[in-house]
């Protein structure tokens, strides 16, 4: 500490310091309040509750330390196991497709078409609706006997056509298209928004080259929308691993219930219809971890190219 | 000018592909709204009949006067998106000023540990949440789903982005000239970032109006209901099998949104294309 160094406006300055973190403060505040309420204290709460048996019931009495069983319980629990295959089933059927038929539409959209902005909007649309009333009308358009995709697909000549939501096999399919149906929107316009950021004069020297359309797209759309696929892939991985509200809606009476089951919505029924919190805790940090998981090497697969 | 032409059919040929699959992805809301209107009997005629047969416009009053108060579930979701977007701009914008232009000790560590929150599925704190709202007694009220939905670090995150493009000079002109500090907020820094504000009050008010998971588990009395949640109920129950009522009820779900959506969709699309996500 050199107090005798310092100048003639230190103690202005400090001064002034003060009050700058003390408006600072004020201004953070509310929302420091919320973080604290809402996101850091039940994130540690709730690592916590993972290490523990806990059924809600009971009060907060009836906690006991269990260490590391939920997480052994998982390895063995057949429902946990089914979840997760059907969550990965769902993210193989989900995200490719969406992000390639996104990239290509969005690509005819920008460069091809008359009336772009209408279309953008158009093929948006699904984004923006309620997913509980649009997965009841899926519902009724996948009904397998009588809805009018499996009617067409008879007409067509297909003899057994899916039972969709009803069918052990096909539920999971079922949510995958509705599911790309709803986020192509989206990914049309982040592409659409990624395009403008690659500079017209590589297009411009591909022209003069005599390049044609699609080699352009090869050797310089792809290549310049890199960082949009990167961010819609690591989006879309993290959202389908916590896909919830269609799988809730489409459970509602489901005969079929364990063949569209995923990890998100387990979490939920062992929460809030078994009140196993402890479990359910664990089960959303498997979840998290996951998420991170698939962040960091994302972000390892882009650091290398 | 042969060119010219042969350009224009290509494009117009491309036109048409695209325009196809434009009307594909509005198919299910043309069927959704179609279906509404039809009597029972009709619902599965193929092939499709887009214009109803007989026209039942009866759906929508049956629906509206069931058991299932539906004109209460407006009231209610209008409520909470409206307040809960409220909260969310007013404490985001606040903090993005504070985190952009106001220097203080420890900012950027604050900011670094509320970016390191960002990853987290809901799912890791809904459950703890209502732990915490139960002993609170906040558990079933709409004030409870409002303060859950209201805190995200997204929207500090966005709004600081904004605010920092906004060069420093405008601010320290001020400065010089004795404003304090919420002066220059409300005077300078909040008007020239509102369409970044708009951008996110629109999308939080879309993702509150749409929101499923949180009203499931934080609300419970059916006067509290949300038009998410009405729909739910009324769906599992005996006129889940009557689907023309049904998609009179889903109509009503989804094209008052829709509306506000074509409305102000220019901040919607600008606030996707910038990537804001969820949460």
């Amino acid at each position: 500490m050199s107090t005798a160094g310092l100048t003639k406006g230190a103690p202005a300055l400090k001064k002034r310091q003060r009050k700058e973190n003390l408006a600072g403060f004020a201004f953070l505040l509310p929302s420091l309040i919320g973080f604290f309420a809402f996101i850091l204290l039940p994130m540690l709460f709730s690592l916590v509750l993972s290490f523990t048996e806990w059924s809600m019931i009971s009060g907060f009495q009836g906690i006991k330390f269990a260490g590391l069983d939920n997480f052994k319980m998982m390895l063995t629990d057949v429902k946990f196991k089914i979840a997760m295959v059907n969550t990965l089933k769902y993210t193989v059927l989900t995200v490719p497709v969406s992000i390639i038929l996104g990239f290509v539409i969005a690509v005819l959209i920008h460069d091809y078409v008359f009336a772009k902005k209408a279309m953008k909007i158009a093929v948006f649309l699904p984004y923006i609706s309620s997913l509980v009333a649009i997965t009841v009308v899926w519902k009724v358009i996948l009904n397998p006997t009588r809805g009018p995709v499996n009617m067409l697909l008879m007409t067509l000549g297909v003899e057994n056509p899916p039972g969709w939501f009803a069918s052990t096999q096909w539920a999971i399919v079922g949510v995958a298209l509705e599911t790309v149906w709803l986020t192509i929107g989206y990914n049309v316009v982040l592409y659409m928004a990624g395009f403008t950021g690659i500079s017209a004069d590589l297009y411009d020297a591909a022209a003069i080259d005599g390049c044609g359309g699609l080699r352009r797209v090869l050797h310089i759309t792809i290549p310049g929308a890199a960082p949009t696929t990167f961010f819609l892939t690591i989006m879309s991985l993290i959202g389908s691993f916590k896909v919830f509200d269609q799988v809730s809606i489409i459970q509602a009476g489901s005969p079929s219930a364990d063949a569209s089951l995923v990890i998100a919505y387990q979490i939920y029924l062992q929460a809030f219809q078994y009140y196993k919190m402890g479990y359910a805790s664990a089960m959303s940090w498997v979840l998290f971890l996951i998420i991170m998981i698939i962040t960091v090497v994302q972000w390892r697969l882009e650091g290398r190219e | 000018m042969q060119t010219m032409l042969r350009k224009n059919f290509w494009r117009l040929l491309y036109t048409v592909i695209v325009g196809l699959i434009a009307v594909s992805m509005v198919l299910p809301f043309i069927w959704m709204l179609s279906t509404s209107f039809k009597i029972e009997m009709d619902v599965f005629n193929f092939p499709i009949e887009w214009i109803p047969r007989t026209m039942n416009p009866g759906n929508y009053a049956k629906a509206w006067n069931s058991r299932f108060s539906f004109p209460l579930y407006y009231l209610n979701t209008i409520k909470v998106s409206v307040l809960t977007t409220a909260l969310q701009v007013s404490v985001s914008a606040l903090a993005a000023y504070a985190f952009s232009k106001i220097r203080f000790a420890h900012s950027k560590k604050l900011f670094m540990l509320y970016l390191a929150t960002l990853m987290i599925p809901s799912q890791v704190t809904l459950i703890p949440s209502f732990i915490i709202f139960k002993s609170l007694k906040l558990i079933d009220t709409h004030l409870g789903i409002i303060l859950i939905s209201s805190f995200s670090v997204y929207g500090v995150f966005l709004l600081r982005q904004f605010m920092s493009t906004v060069p420093p000079e405008m601010s320290e002109a001020a400065v010089i000239d004795g404003a304090n500090h919420a002066q220059i907020f409300s005077l300078i820094i909040l008007p020239m970032v509102k369409p970044a504000i708009a951008t996110l009050a629109m999308l939080k008010f879309i993702w509150t109006w749409n929101d499923y998971q949180n009203p499931l588990v934080f609300l419970t009395s059916e006067k509290l209901f949300t038009l998410q949640l009405g729909m739910r109920a009324f769906s599992s129950t005996e006129y889940g099998n009557q689907y023309a009522l049904m998609m009179a009820a889903a109509v009503m779900a989804i094209f008052p949104l829709m509306i506000v959506f074509l409305v102000f969709q220019r901040f919607v699309i600008e606030g996707i294309a910038i990537g804001a996500v969820k949460g």
